[in-house]
């Protein structure tokens, strides 16, 4: 059932600085969202294992953040690839053929959707709507907006390259 | 709930007068502001359809099922969630209603097993039901698509299993266990499509923070949560409302039978104890009534060394009978005695003490309660004129300072400790005294703002220095203290609690506790509103036990904390009965409610009621009756319902005396640990096969109800009844509730108290009289029982128990949630898969300085004796302190502690011994002595075995 959760067990995991993290933000009104964030953010993905430690530190039960951390997508439970591709898949884009690139870029990373290349350079996931219909379809390469997406500029914003 | 006796209203009620009027489908109804339309609609008789809504719950409005037309208000607002407002018009039922419910019908159904006729839950399926109420005739999705249909069934829990394919993902079980039991052990795991109930973090029930409490199952509409009892037996047919044998907060629950058999034990919603909730104990440990140790033949034996011989009712209490006059005719009338149960019921407990002090003719009388809480019964009647606590369990939500001390409510007392967690979420403020940090001090929700983690032994030490620090900073309530004190006693007290020796700055030193921290604390709890203070046996069981208890009750009056809703002294008893025990003259100088067997006019009344002349003189008391029997004047012992060879302290003293007794009759379920000691052994009758009360640490005297009949044949209180006969000392009654008319004619505080008003109120707070015909739920309202309240010095008299070179840690004992006293009930069911053996838990620089790790066995010795155990190491514990429980004979914990006990009441100190502890690869010589002596004692002989 622990899913994604498990995979991460081997990975090497930094107690010290999700525990750093929760007293830092703890004092804040509604602190356990801006803590996942900063853990998610910093530390790439939240592990298993740091929910005990922040549900210690909040005084909240454990299945408590676990709901929380389950019911946003945006927090990772498995470190993500060195690139984190996310391609819309909602109303506008679908219109615009974002279904299309989603197979494409499956077919050219190898993976479906969600999942993690092997050599663990790039991370391919959906998303609902990044508020960029205009260009649709949108895509989103390491935080950064790319409208009008398809497979080239995809490839050139992973390489670095402006697209 | 398919013999459940009331009806789910679907919201909880609200507060307050009935001053909202609205019409239900043309029917006018009142109820009070913030009831919601839905149990406006309940009130009117009218039943609106739902799933997610039940009356034990905030409501929550995600089913979409109790959908309403208000008129004047667009769409179809939810009935659960929309308050009840003057003058509007609700319909309940049209054709657009019905289209909708169907509609949503038909998409939980599109996701749902069609197994109904082979579901443990058919006939007690909400689900079910609304599926019929809406008249679902089809689902027009179809069931092939994406679904939850093979979700994997969670069957770790011992008692229900999880079957998440039948889940519609109501969230009751989830908002129960945050709700009811308050240890949000339960989420809702993703979202969308992928909802899911999930324990702790998607793990199995059992390994998740789930306290199996039954919050959940018993909140669950569907087949989801279900008791194994249930799929191994189907439906119950027929539902007996009755009492928890097990712990002091006396839940009411439902027996529910097929025929003579239980199939589940429910927590009855109109239980004034526990409102619907119970604990994994009461829900679900109840199979040792049947287990297949039960003994239901009588037994004797000459020897204890020999094997038991079965033997007819007859020949077993007239050879009991003849051996007790035998005794008395060779050694005097006082050599026998007995001890009655705070487990069995108060009808029981009266019978056996006027069974010794009519038929044996001396108060050779007592009770467990004098190794548990008879300091509460010396100090709150010294103080306040009545030994019992001062208010209700609902007085909780009512306080704004809760200061819990030497108790663990959540192991100790679930069901109370959720309702006092329910509180502490509502804002009131929690201070903890205990050498342990107990789950109160941190746990989801609740925190406590002090947890005063005081050294064992310096209780009395730490509440006059809170009492200091309330006295000498202006923080008294004068004007109580003036209008319900006695003056000259307060002047005394005021003189020695301001003494410099009782600051906290000079208390530090002995109780460890920051001096800074008790100001504090004295601080809070004197100015932050209404403070209650509740404790338990941490407070108790002390050689300054009584002590204790009174410098509490200084604390209180000196702050008002007296008299009304959300204050008062609360003892939380250990034992079903243990106030009840108490109440019925258990003890050897008090007949019942509490008058000394020396005072004339109480005397003559029983004398008079009896027929007998009653020695005017205390008899003995349990530690004097052991040390009677080593001294070879007291050789013969009645002992009904408690296992003194178990818990009782030192062990080896205790089955030295035993050893020495010429006759121990022993009536119990088990052939327990002091049956090993006996001569005659009694078959007993559990709670579910006889008729009775229970009296709980409330004062609330409630019902126990015959749900199947007594597997021996007789109740415990016929049992009695023969023995007296056989004494030469008839009783004649042929129903227990003859015994309580009895004890009513006979007992001030009990004189309005009959089963016909327990069956028509439910439950009665004693002093139930004239003067307060239905009960009285606060005690001490405009002044003490005893007229003025009594402040008394409590000088801090250290215990003579001390540490040293030979043995440097603390030994502090208590109890943990799944298991109950001796274990005689909890260890003959599943509840021993979270707590298999007694572990000592000991703090981690401890465990390192003696090379200890976690799991390794360790031998604990004291000046009394050694036993050996299973180490876990626990930043709980305090350094210098380790802590074990004593459920399991094996563990031998009792064989450490020692003869000690409260100056005034002979309690034992438990919670105070000097020991040692290493690692060891191998049993003590007690343990190995003690299993080999068991096998002899405990052997049945083979004759009559065969017999069967």
């Amino acid at each position: 059932m622990a899913g994604p959760a498990a995979a991460a067990e081997d990975a090497a995991f930094d107690a010290a600085a999700v525990i750093e993290i929760a007293e830092g933000l703890r004092g804040l009104e509604g602190p356990l969202l801006p803590i996942l964030h900063a853990v998610n953010d910093r530390l790439g993905h939240v592990d298993a294992r740091a929910v005990p430690l922040i549900a210690d530190i909040l005084n909240l039960s454990r299945a408590e953040v676990h709901g929380v951390v389950g019911f946003y997508h945006d927090f990772r439970r498995a470190p993500a690839g060195r690139h984190r591709v996310q391609v819309c898949r909602a109303e506008a884009c679908q219109a615009m053929g974002g279904e299309a690139l989603v197979q494409q870029l499956e077919r050219r990373f190898g993976i479906p959707c969600g999942q993690t290349t092997a050599d663990r350079q790039v991370t391919l996931e959906a998303v609902y709507c990044l508020g960029n219909c205009a260009l649709s379809p949108a895509a989103m390469v390491d935080g950064a907006l790319v409208g009008r997406a398809d497979g080239e500029r995809i490839a050139a914003a992973i390489a670095g390259r402006a697209p | 709930m398919s013999v459940a006796t009331l009806e789910d209203a679907g919201t909880p009620a609200r507060a307050g007068a009935a001053t909202v009027t609205l019409e239900i489908d043309g029917q006018p109804v009142s109820v009070p502001a913030g009831t919601s339309v839905m149990r406006a609609a309940a009130l009117a008789g009218v039943k609106v359809p739902k799933l997610c809504a039940t009356d034990s719950l905030e409501p929550f409005g995600s089913c979409r099922l109790c959908l309403v037309e208000i008129d004047g208000r667009r769409g179809t607002p939810a009935s659960c969630t929309t308050p009840a407002e003057p003058g509007m018009r609700v319909t309940t039922q049209s054709d657009r209603l019905a289209r909708l419910r169907r509609g949503v019908m038909e998409l939980y159904i599109s996701d749902h097993p069609l197994d109904c006729l082979t579901c443990a839950a058919n006939g007690d399926c909400e689900l079910q039901d609304m599926a019929g109420a809406v008249g679902l005739r089809e689902v027009r999705y179809g069931y092939d698509g994406a679904n939850h249909l093979e979700a994997a069934k969670d069957e770790s829990n011992p008692y229900f299993t999880f079957d998440a394919s039948k889940c519609i993902v109501c969230s009751r079980c989830v908002r129960a266990c945050e709700e009811v039991q308050g240890t949000f052990a339960l989420t809702i795991g993703e979202r969308g499509f992928a909802s899911h109930v999930s324990a702790g973090m998607d793990e199995a029930f059992l390994d998740s923070e789930c306290v199996s409490c039954g919050a959940c199952v018993q909140a669950c509409p569907t087949a989801t949560l279900t008791e194994k009892s249930v799929i191994e037996m189907g439906q119950p047919a027929r539902s007996v409302v009755t009492t928890c044998a097990y712990c002091g907060v006396g839940c009411s629950f439902e027996a529910e039978l097929q025929g003579s058999r239980v199939v589940r034990m429910t927590p009855h919603k109109d239980g004034r104890a526990n409102h619907g909730h119970s604990c994994v104990k009461g829900r679900f440990a109840w199979g040792y009534a049947t287990h297949a140790d039960r003994v239901t033949r009588p037994m004797i034996r000459a020897a204890i060394t020999d094997p038991w011989r079965e033997v007819s009712w007859e020949e077993a209490i007239g050879h009991a009978a003849s051996e007790f006059r035998r005794i008395q005719a060779k050694y005097g009338r006082g050599a026998v005695g007995g001890i009655t149960s705070s487990r069995c019921t108060n009808e029981e407990t009266f019978l056996v003490q006027k069974l010794i002090r009519a038929a044996f003719g001396n108060n050779n009388v007592d009770t467990c309660a004098r190794v548990c809480h008879s300091p509460t019964g010396y100090g709150l009647k010294t103080a306040f004129g009545t030994s019992a606590g001062t208010q209700d369990f609902d007085s909780v939500m009512e306080a704004d300072v809760v200061f819990v001390i030497g108790a663990n409510p959540t192991d100790g007392h679930p069901v109370f400790a959720s309702r006092l967690k329910r509180r502490l979420r509502e804002g009131a403020k929690l201070i903890v005294a205990d050498p342990r940090r107990i789950d109160l001090v941190h746990t989801p929700h609740v925190a406590a703002e002090h947890h005063l983690q005081l050294r064992p032994g310096t209780n009395v030490a730490l509440i006059n220095a809170l009492a200091h620090v309330v006295a000498t900073e202006g923080l008294m309530d004068e004007a109580f203290i003036a209008e319900r004190c006695d003056p000259a006693d307060f002047a005394v007290w005021l003189d020695f609690i301001r003494r410099p020796e009782n600051a906290p700055e000079a208390t530090e030193a002995m109780t460890g506790v920051p001096a800074a921290e008790v100001r504090a604390a004295a601080r809070l709890y004197a100015t932050g509103g209404r403070a209650a203070i509740y404790y338990g046996l941490g407070v108790t069981e002390h050689s300054q036990g009584s002590t204790m208890v009174m410098g509490m009750a200084n604390l209180a009056m000196a702050t008002g904390n007296l008299g009304r809703p959300g204050v008062g002294i609360n003892p939380l008893r250990g034992q079903n009965n243990v106030q009840g025990a108490c109440d019925m003259g258990s003890f050897p100088h008090e007949l019942s409610g509490y008058r000394h067997i020396s005072e004339e006019a109480p005397r003559a009344l029983f004398e008079a009621a009896w027929g007998v002349r009653l020695d005017a003189e205390p008899g003995l008391r349990i530690p004097n009756m052991l040390d009677a029997a080593l001294d070879g004047s007291f050789l013969g012992l009645y002992v009904q319902g408690e296992d003194i060879a178990q818990s009782d302290p030192n062990t080896r003293h205790v089955t030295a005396a035993l050893a020495a007794m010429e006759c121990v009759v022993v009536q119990d379920l088990f052939l327990n640990e002091t049956a090993a000691y006996a001569h005659v052994f009694l078959p007993g009758a559990s709670f579910l096969e006889k008729d009775g009360t229970f009296t709980n640490a409330e004062r609330r005297i409630s019902r126990v109800r015959r749900a199947i009949p007594p597997l021996a044949g007789k109740a415990d209180w016929e049992v009695t009844v023969e023995l007296a006969a056989a004494l030469g000392y008839p009783m004649a009654y042929r129903h227990p509730s003859e015994i309580m008319d009895e004890i009513a004619r006979l007992t001030p505080t009990f004189a309005g108290v009959s089963y016909e008003r327990l069956d028509r109120l439910g439950s009665i707070q004693w002093p139930c009289n004239d003067a307060a015909p239905e009960g009285t739920p606060i005690m001490h309202v405009g002044g003490f029982a005893r007229g003025r309240g009594q402040f008394v010095v409590t000088e801090f008299v250290p215990t003579d128990e001390r540490t040293g070179p030979r043995f440097p840690l603390l030994l502090t004992t208590g109890r943990i949630l799944s298991q109950y006293n001796v274990g005689a009930q909890t260890r003959r069911t599943a509840n021993s898969v979270w707590h298999g053996e007694d572990v000592l838990e000991i703090h981690p620089h401890d465990a390192e300085h003696r090379g200890i790790r976690d799991g390794d066995r360790v031998a604990l010795a004291s000046r009394s004796g050694e036993t050996a155990l299973t180490a876990r190491i626990s930043e709980r514990m305090q350094p210098g302190v380790v802590y074990t429980t004593f459920h399991h004979p094996e563990s031998g914990a009792n064989v450490v502690t020692t003869d000690y006990s409260d100056w005034a009441t002979n309690c034992p100190e438990y919670k105070v011994t000097a020991v040692e502890v290493r690692a060891t690869n191998r049993w003590s010589q007690w343990q190995e002595e003690n299993e080999r002596f068991r096998e002899v004692a405990h052997r049945v002989g083979a004759g009559l075995e065969a017999a069967e």
